[in-house]
């Protein structure tokens, strides 16, 4: 049997995703040199589309909105010990409902709409998270199955209501939310202060995602609900004992996690395709597994990781673009890899943290006795 | 008698085994006879699981030497002890649900790539030990579908099948119905005839003097004798398990027991598989007074606490506080809480703390809605920080570190926790399970200091033990349950560890 490695907190915060991020790129560079081309000058590109530029900034930090948002509904989830891998669901389904208030409910003014747009999509998607939830704690149906079974429903749900009921004629899209619907661009803000800045789609939905991750963060660590949702997580049995209803609970971090995926919604199409469209969320949601297991479900680690994805979607469009041989697909491996090695064999760098920890002490230890030697 | 000499079976010299500061086999000696039935029995954490854990290479020993039919032998895997011809059924089988009875038998035993020759081998070989030893199955049976009893058997099966020619039994009836144990043992004496040597570890006496042709007794790791079975009897063994030492006895106030403040009446219980664990017990505990609950474990004490406690329903009966009979929207584990009835549950890592959570946070499970620990939705981490603090300080807890995860202090520590957490609360009502399991002898002894203390401020007090000692000492009247049963009351200067044995066994006492 093998016992669970522990390290020191920084170890453990940045030494581990950092070695599992190494190892992904140098795996990844074999495969990139394996195809015939230069690992080291597509690096050299990746980075470069991704932050040599503001506005490759501007696009990753776009994708970095995407990915905080979904990172989040899987982090939160995992606290109560669910996997809830229905991200890309509840984010359509919370995208329809953006969209019905977007579309009927425009008479109100935009400082009113924009909030209500937003809170169409949190509502939306915490339905989508909430009957998985109900169907975990009063059936015993595995939250797994039951959240990969509403992705399918939501997708056909979007295709019913844009193809028969809501979409305009002959396109598998609405018709464009009115002007004051919308999220305004960060380089639009920027120039009316005066400050050229390129065009690219990130929006002030960034600065929404960010203050999700401080509020997660505050309702997971310092609230009582969140106290309750660890436990829960935790040791079901202490719950009980303490008075928890395990069943309440996992309903409750369902709810809220539909809520948060919602904001994918939000920021694709409130702040930047500005209407209601099919497979608006591209695989985002599933990404966002990744970044939470990266992130170790802190939601600072959620950012952090969001943000590496970012750049390696960004970057690697890029890359796509400058060097033909490297298809998207390619960025997808290195993605698909990144997930391995952060998330699945994981216990693999502990250990070699857990000597790499070793030996540095040993070290500071050896030099300190060094030192009182000679002095 | 040409037995003298045969060498034994099993001999084992000296065995040491300790976990950390505990020695849980201490210089043990056993010998046992070829085509014999042996018992070992002992309280909890005696060390009977440890030592047959050694011998069928879960462990392996510090120091002492292991010997099958004379050879010494070196014993570091299950694989090895497979190999010597010894077999273990466990307390907890080892079965897969799903398969059939054949293919659990053979499983890890298939030999070769293809299964359909040893699935012929194994079911030839089944039909040979249904035929010699009466051990009928049907062998195309999923296992999931058969009763306990039978997978009992299938579990036997797998290990005779194995080439077993010891047989060790972990508590083997701690799962059966009385029949099913009997047809257990009529097995046993059918195997015994055939040659084989069975170990049986077991806490009830009634088993050993059934089956067993000579028993062991352990005590704190411990062997401290080896007798004939037909030379001895169960007081002999009840006195030889809890031991004749000198009682620590806790300085105590004479009783000044006031108001009843919990009663049970007429209670039943189930489990989740519907079985019956607690069968119309009634009792009360007044203030001032410590009523303690003394059996062998697993005889319905851990749902009757939960019961109590709020966290299981009961399926009949009433419990009451300070008179008022809690309905069943009143009885959760908060509304007690609020209402004054708190609960040490007796499995603190399971229940009363949360291993993975900082100590301050564990501290304050069942009590995040105090205001003291902030207003609002929001916790005040400073706040659970500094009053853990306090009474790290008060308790005597090491290290005083409020931020340390929960599960790297000891087993004693953690508990202080647990009991600070709740006597704080100022209960009046507070049932203790196990409060001092796994716990070093001078957290015990804080421990026992604190519940008197509180006995004497007048809170009524439940207290569950396995512990006769412990139970003696503190509690002023003693219950005692077996098979979900109250089999009887005594008053501690009116009985002995003997008495209390009997009734523990179930064994009907003087009146």
């Amino acid at each position: 049997m093998s016992t669970p490695i522990d390290l020191p907190r920084w170890a453990d915060v940045i030494l581990v995703p950092a070695l599992s991020v190494a190892a992904a790129f140098a795996v990844a560079g074999l495969v990139v040199a394996g195809i015939g081309e230069d690992p080291f000058t597509a690096t050299r590109l990746l980075i470069a589309g991704s932050l040599g530029s503001v506005e490759g900034v501007g696009f990753t930090l776009y994708y970095t909105t995407n990915f905080i948002f979904t990172g989040l509904a899987v982090a939160l989830a995992y606290h109560a010990g669910l996997f809830n891998i229905g991200g890309e669901g509840q984010a359509t389904v919370a995208g329809i409902g953006a969209a019905l208030v977007c579309l009927y409910a425009d008479f109100l003014p935009g400082v009113l709409l924009i909030p209500a747009g937003i809170l169409g999509a949190a509502a939306f998607g915490a339905l989508w998270g909430f009957v998985p939830g109900y169907l975990q704690a009063r059936r015993g149906s595995h939250i797994v199955i039951t959240t990969i079974m509403f992705n399918f429903l939501a997708a056909t749900l979007i295709v019913y209501l844009v193809v028969n009921v809501i979409g305009e004629r002959g396109v598998t899209e609405t018709r464009a939310f009115a002007r004051h619907a919308v999220i305004p661009y960060v380089h639009e803000a920027l120039r009316a202060l005066g400050i050229a800045a390129p065009t690219s789609p990130l929006n002030f939905t960034f600065l929404l995602a960010l203050a999700a991750a401080a509020g997660v963060w505050a309702l997971v660590y310092r609230s009582r609900l969140g106290y309750a949702i660890r436990t829960v997580g935790a040791n079901p049995s202490a719950a009980v004992y303490a008075g928890i209803s395990p069943a309440r609970m996992i309903m409750v971090a369902m709810t809220l996690s539909g809520a948060l995926a919602g904001g994918l919604a939000v920021n694709e199409l409130m702040g930047v395709q500005h209407r209601l469209l099919l497979e608006f969320t591209s695989g985002y949601g599933f990404v966002g597994i990744a970044v939470a297991l990266m992130g170790r479900a802190h939601p600072a680690g959620v950012i952090f990781a969001a943000l590496l994805f970012g750049v390696l979607y960004q970057g690697g469009a890029e890359l796509a673009f400058d060097m033909p041989a490297i298809t998207r697909d390619m960025v997808v491996v290195i993605g698909g890899v990144i997930v391995l090695f952060a998330g699945a064999l994981e216990g693999l760098f502990r250990r070699l943290a857990a000597r790499l920890v070793a030996l540095g002490t040993g070290f500071v230890a050896a030099r300190r006795v060094r030192t009182a030697e000679e002095g | 008698m040409s037995a003298a000499v045969e060498p034994p079976a099993i001999e084992l010299v000296d065995i040491d085994k300790r976990f950390g500061p505990v020695r849980a086999n201490d210089r043990v000696n056993l010998s046992v006879a070829r085509g014999t039935v042996h018992g070992i029995v002992g309280e909890n954490g005696a060390g009977k699981s440890t030592l047959m854990s050694i011998l069928y290479g879960f462990y392996e020993a510090d120091g002492g030497e292991i010997r099958v039919d004379g050879t010494p032998a070196r014993i570091r895997s299950p694989a090895d002890a497979i190999r010597l011809g010894i077999g273990m059924v466990h307390q907890h089988f080892m079965l897969v649900d799903s398969l059939s009875v054949v293919e659990n038998v053979m499983l890890g035993a298939e030999g070769g790539a293809l299964l359909d020759r040893g699935l012929a081998r194994a079911r030839a070989e089944l039909d040979r030990l249904a035929a010699d030893h009466g051990l009928a199955v049907d062998v195309d049976a999923r296992v999931g579908d058969l009763p306990v009893g039978l997978q009992q058997r299938v579990e036997i099966l797998k290990a005779l099948y194995r080439g077993a020619d010891v047989l060790i039994l972990d508590e083997p009836t701690a799962v059966l119905t009385p029949p099913e144990a009997k047809a257990l043992f009529g097995l046993l004496r059918t195997l015994r005839e055939a040659g084989k040597t069975v170990l049986l570890i077991t806490h009830k006496l009634e088993e050993i003097m059934a089956v067993t042709d000579r028993v062991s007794v352990m005590r704190r790791g411990q062997m401290v004798a080896t007798l004939d079975t037909a030379a001895t009897s169960p007081p002999e063994l009840a006195e030889l398990m809890v031991g004749r030492k000198v009682l620590l006895r806790v300085d105590k106030r004479p009783l000044a027991a006031g108001e009843p403040r919990l009663a049970v009446e007429n209670l039943s219980v189930v489990d989740e598989r519907d079985c019956l664990r607690v069968a119309e017990v009634s009792f009360t505990v007044r203030a001032g007074e410590i009523v303690g609950i003394a059996g062998v474990a697993g005889n319905g004490q851990s749902e009757l606490m939960e019961a109590i406690a709020g966290m299981r329903r009961p399926t009949l009966g009433t419990i009451a506080l300070d008179g008022t009979v809690l309905t069943r929207e009143a009885h959760t584990p908060h509304n007690l809480r609020r209402l004054g009835l708190l609960h040490v549950p007796e499995d603190r890592l399971r229940t009363g703390l949360v291993p993975a959570f900082p100590a301050y946070e564990s501290a304050a499970l069942g009590f995040t809605d105090d205001p003291a620990y902030g207003r609002g939705l929001l916790l005040e981490r400073g706040r659970m920080i500094a009053h853990l603090a306090d009474r790290m300080a008060a308790y005597d807890v090491r290290p005083p570190d409020p931020l340390l995860k929960t599960s790297k202090f000891s087993g004693g520590n953690q508990q202080k926790i647990v009991l600070a957490r709740e006597i704080e609360r100022a209960p009046k009502v507070l049932i203790v399970g196990q409060p001092t399991r796994g716990v070093d002898i001078g957290a015990i002894e804080f421990i026992h200091r604190r519940l008197i203390a509180l006995r004497d401020a007048g809170v009524a007090v439940l207290l569950v033990s396995v512990e006769l000692e412990e139970i003696m000492s503190l509690a002023d009247r003693i219950l005692v349950m077996c098979g979900g049963r109250i089999t009887g009351e005594r008053r501690p200067e009116a009985t002995d560890e003997r008495d209390l044995g009997l009734l523990m066994a179930g064994v009907e006492g003087r009146a």
